[in-house]
């Protein structure tokens, strides 16, 4: 072994230009967000459209409009929609959840014209064609089944249900039953009456100038002209503390863990301590609970504590997968953890380690053009603009060992938390039982 | 409009766009002790990639160690020359920055990405590791540990765990360094020892089989005068021969059935042998055709199999058992992969791919075909070297193999040149007689 050397100090840091943001309404009422950002010759698109919707009905039906949404226009069909989106050096997705549809994607800067006219096609009048609808619809079915055997969604949806209830934030995925009798007919009505330009965001980033940008935006999709319909999603049922929820999986060599709860959102005043307290106890790999989990006792992979933020409120949500016979004693080590964090004041070395971390990635996430695109449409999303990147870092500089310590008394004590795991049930059952409320799925 | 039959032609799109290629300034030096070094300045935003690229890989483990290149990677995370275990993420994230490190068929790569006043701080963290390892019995039985949960959580407590990147090389090659399992048996596992690490180590990590480089909010005359201060005095040593892992091509097919208690539904996936990579000539038309067969609903199977015939649930496609055609030494794969229902047959799968890639080898491409295969190829290329650490990486696998970062720049040029006729010859080379297959099954093979 080597002496050991000096370890370099950081040198004073260059804060990162605020990016420009050209922000205009279209009169359709689209809004869209244009950006330039130096690099390759792309552009990303980030499209969101409101989408909420309530019950099962709905769930299948967005899911399935998302999924053929690039099937037929008036125009072209579905293979001359894939054919010209790869002359354009184009790629183009759509996705739905609890609150919007989004359309994402990015195209080589000479192929954005183009891009665009698809786009404004496929908003004014996707056909959603029968036989590939139908295609869609079975093909949906049997991927529906793959997901779920997925440990992790299995625990994702039990968790959420367990939390929401009936509330559209309590499902993600269809059932099967409600996707098999789709018809196209159904989401054409769906789009005609959803899929509309008023409370809509449209993202742009590209080595462009912004106002070329917004210009090219504003002449393909001026036309796009619907009176949608707006639903809202409906204030979040407060959850109560409820036993652990135990979900057997047979033959698993792991249990899957999942811990939520609702928390404040972004805009709210011990945010920033919050995400601090967060981080100090499992917000990231230098965090105590993968200090613990993983580097003290390698019960686990990875230990993840991460914030959500869908419009009608916010949560945490902390995952780990531990290898079986070890189950009990994880939640032991993380029920440890987190009553640790919510009574015992974090040390200031960690809070400014977590606190340097927060800014900082929060800066390299914003240096591509596509990271950047995803962060200004998120933020859009939830009534927050590009100041963010300015004004967040000050909070989180606010933030001290007492205001932390106040906000993880307040959100992160295990009582609070609603508990999943998705295990085999014969193997961990009595050890968890012994240590905890227990309810069997 | 046109028809589903006519999916190839072109009438109403216009020509393929051409990327402008981004030009990068790089400044390439190397030192006494045999480390290479790649700086490319970036001033757009106040961040710096910087990454480290050992040329060992999983196919250099020894028998009896399956798994060892990759538990070693978790093991340079475990204490250093003048650092305590964990302290390397510690420094990293307590600078606002990410990290991670990941283990490949014939590479090793450590890389972070953080605030550029972070800069030489960084460069000191892969030096002091670079310099020594700090090995204790108590932290490599954590890290065997942490990798088996790993494998858990990716493999065995998932369906399709391993499928097909574990489980079809062992039909498609012969050799412990081609087949074997990279993650890693558990015994394996539990019988690596200090020893082994420090021999690995010693063998493999040494400066002159590593390439370092930095990607931008850096000057690079600091950069170099910091490298030379933290590198230059870690002494050289023998760098290791790399042999040759290639295998005579298969002479007839090879079929195997796999399970899998988790899947709810099957899969079928089929390899064929690429010429050697190191040329490009004629290896990208290769990487090209694997495009053409499986890049998105235009793409030859997807139109015929998810679009036309509506048989299957998904179509991939790619050259490299890890995904990427760019970073991987001969021999390396082109592999086509479907899921479908259990009402289509593993059978009704192969004989349709056979049946279009026949088509194109003896009708061709169709007007339009390769460029717009190529202009999205060339978009998704320059989309992953737009992040600094996308390009540091790049430069990295580029200058390592083949001594040439600057082709971080050529290869859409390199991509443009393909000619469709060497595409079409490629597909005349995936024959049913030379291809390896793995049909997963769903359940138990009881």
């Amino acid at each position: 072994m080597t002496t050991p050397r000096p370890v370099p100090s950081l040198s004073t840091s260059r804060a990162a230009k605020l990016p420009t943001v050209a922000d205009t309404t279209l009169a359709n009422g689209l809004r869209v967000l244009a950006v330039r950002r130096p690099g390759v010759p792309l552009v990303e698109l980030r499209l969101r459209i409101p989408f909420a919707g309530k019950g099962d009905a709905h769930v299948a039906r967005a899911q399935l409009l998302g999924d053929t949404l690039l099937s037929g226009t008036e125009h072209r069909d579905a293979s001359q929609i894939a054919v010209d989106l790869q002359s354009y050096g184009g790629q183009l997705s759509a996705n739905v959840d609890a609150d919007r549809l989004g359309i994402s994607g990015s195209v080589l800067a000479s192929g954005f014209a183009g891009m665009l006219d698809l786009l404004g096609e496929l908003l004014t009048s996707a056909s959603y064609p029968k036989d590939e609808v139908v295609a869609e619809r079975d093909r949906l079915v049997q991927e529906l089944a793959i997901y779920r055997s997925q440990a992790g969604v299995v625990a994702r949806e039990a968790l959420l249900t367990r939390m929401y209830g009936d509330h559209p934030y309590g499902r993600e995925l269809p059932e099967a039953e409600a996707v098999e009798d789709l018809t196209a007919s159904q989401l054409r009505s769906l789009h005609g009456k959803r899929v509309a330009p008023a409370g809509s965001v449209l993202t742009v980033v590209g080595d462009l100038p912004p106002a070329k940008l917004a210009a090219q935006v504003e002449k393909a999709l001026a036309s796009w002209t619907v009176d949608g319909k707006t639903v809202e999603t409906g204030r979040l049922p407060r959850v109560d503390a409820q036993p652990l929820l135990l979900v057997d999986r047979p033959g698993s060599v792991q249990s899957t863990v999942r811990m939520a709860r609702d928390v404040p959102s972004r805009t709210s005043d011990d945010y920033a301590s919050l995400s601090l307290a967060n981080m100090v106890f499992g917000g990231y790999f230098s965090s105590r609970w993968s200090a613990n989990l993983r580097e003290d006792k390698g019960y686990t992979y990875g230990t993840h504590s991460s914030f959500e933020h869908p419009p009608a409120g916010s949560r945490l949500v902390l995952s780990t997968d531990v290898a079986t016979p070890v189950t009990a004693p994880a939640l032991l080590e993380t029920w440890y953890e987190l009553a640790r964090v919510a009574t015992v004041p974090v040390g200031q070395d960690e809070l400014d380690q977590a606190r340097r971390y927060a800014i900082g990635s929060l800066q390299v996430g914003a240096a591509s053009q596509g990271g950047l695109a995803s962060l200004l449409s998120m933020l859009a999303g939830s009534g927050l603009g590009v100041e963010y990147l300015r004004d967040f870092p000050r909070q989180l500089e606010a933030v001290t060992v007492e205001s932390a310590q106040e906000a993880a008394a307040k959100y992160l004590t295990p009582k609070g938390l609603t508990t999943v795991v998705v295990g085999d049930a014969a193997e961990i059952g009595s050890e968890v039982e012994a240590l905890f409320e227990v309810e069997r799925a | 409009m046109t028809s589903h039959k006519g999916s190839g032609r072109l009438a109403s799109v216009p020509v393929p766009p051409r990327a402008r290629t981004p030009s990068l300034t790089l400044d390439r030096f190397s030192l006494d002790n045999g480390l290479r070094v790649v700086v490319s300045p970036d001033r757009t935003s106040p961040v710096v990639a910087v990454a480290v690229y050992y040329d060992v890989g999983m196919r250099s483990e020894p028998e009896g160690r399956t798994g060892f290149a990759h538990l070693f990677e978790h093991m340079m995370f475990q204490g250093s020359a003048s650092l305590g275990k964990t302290e390397h993420f510690t420094y990293v994230q307590g600078s606002g920055g990410t990290l991670n490190g990941s283990t490949h068929l014939d590479y090793t790569n450590y890389y972070e990405v953080l605030p550029s006043n972070a800069t030489e701080l960084a460069l000191f963290l892969e030096a002091d590791r670079m310099r020594s390892i700090a090995l204790t019995q108590e932290n490599l039985d954590n890290q065997v540990a942490v990798v088996q949960n790993e494998i858990r959580v990716n493999v065995q407590n998932r369906p399709y765990g391993g499928y097909p990147w574990l489980k079809l090389p062992p039909v498609l090659y012969d050799s412990f360094a081609n087949t074997h399992d990279g993650y890693g048996s558990f015994v394996d596992l539990e019988s690596a020892t200090l020893e082994d690490a420090a021999q690995f180590f010693d063998r493999y990590y040494a400066p002159g089989n590593a390439v370092l480089t930095v990607v931008g909010d850096v000057d690079p005359d600091q950069v170099r005068t910091w490298v030379e201060e933290q590198y230059g005095d870690i002494p050289g040593r023998a760098t290791p021969e790399r042999p040759s892992f290639s295998e005579p091509p298969l002479t007839a097919e090879r079929r195997e059935v796999a399970h899998d208690r988790l899947a709810p539904a099957p899969a079928v996936s089929m390899a064929w042998r690429t010429p050697d990579p190191a040329d490009l000539a004629t290896f990208l038309p290769y990487v090209v055709l694997a495009e053409v067969l499986t890049d998105g609903d235009a793409a030859r199977l997807q139109d015929r199999m998810l679009l036309r015939d509506r048989s299957v649930l998904s179509v991939g496609g790619y050259v490299g058992i890890m995904g990427d055609p760019l970073d991987a030494r001969d021999p390396t794969p082109l592999i086509v992969d479907v899921h479908h229902p259990a009402e289509t047959s593993a059978d009704t799968v192969l004989a349709t791919v056979d049946d279009e890639i026949a088509r194109l080898a003896e009708g061709g491409l169709r007007d339009g075909e390769l460029q717009r295969t190529v202009a999205r190829m060339t978009a998704r290329y320059l989309r992953e070297i737009d992040p600094a650490l996308g390009r540091a990486q790049q430069l990295a696998v580029f200058e390592q193999q083949r001594d040439r970062a600057e082709l971080t720049t050529e290869l859409p040029d390199l991509l443009a040149q393909v000619v469709a006729d060497d595409v079409q010859a490629a597909a005349a080379t995936l024959r049913p007689d030379n291809r390896a297959v793995l049909e997963l099954r769903p359940g138990s093979d009881q």
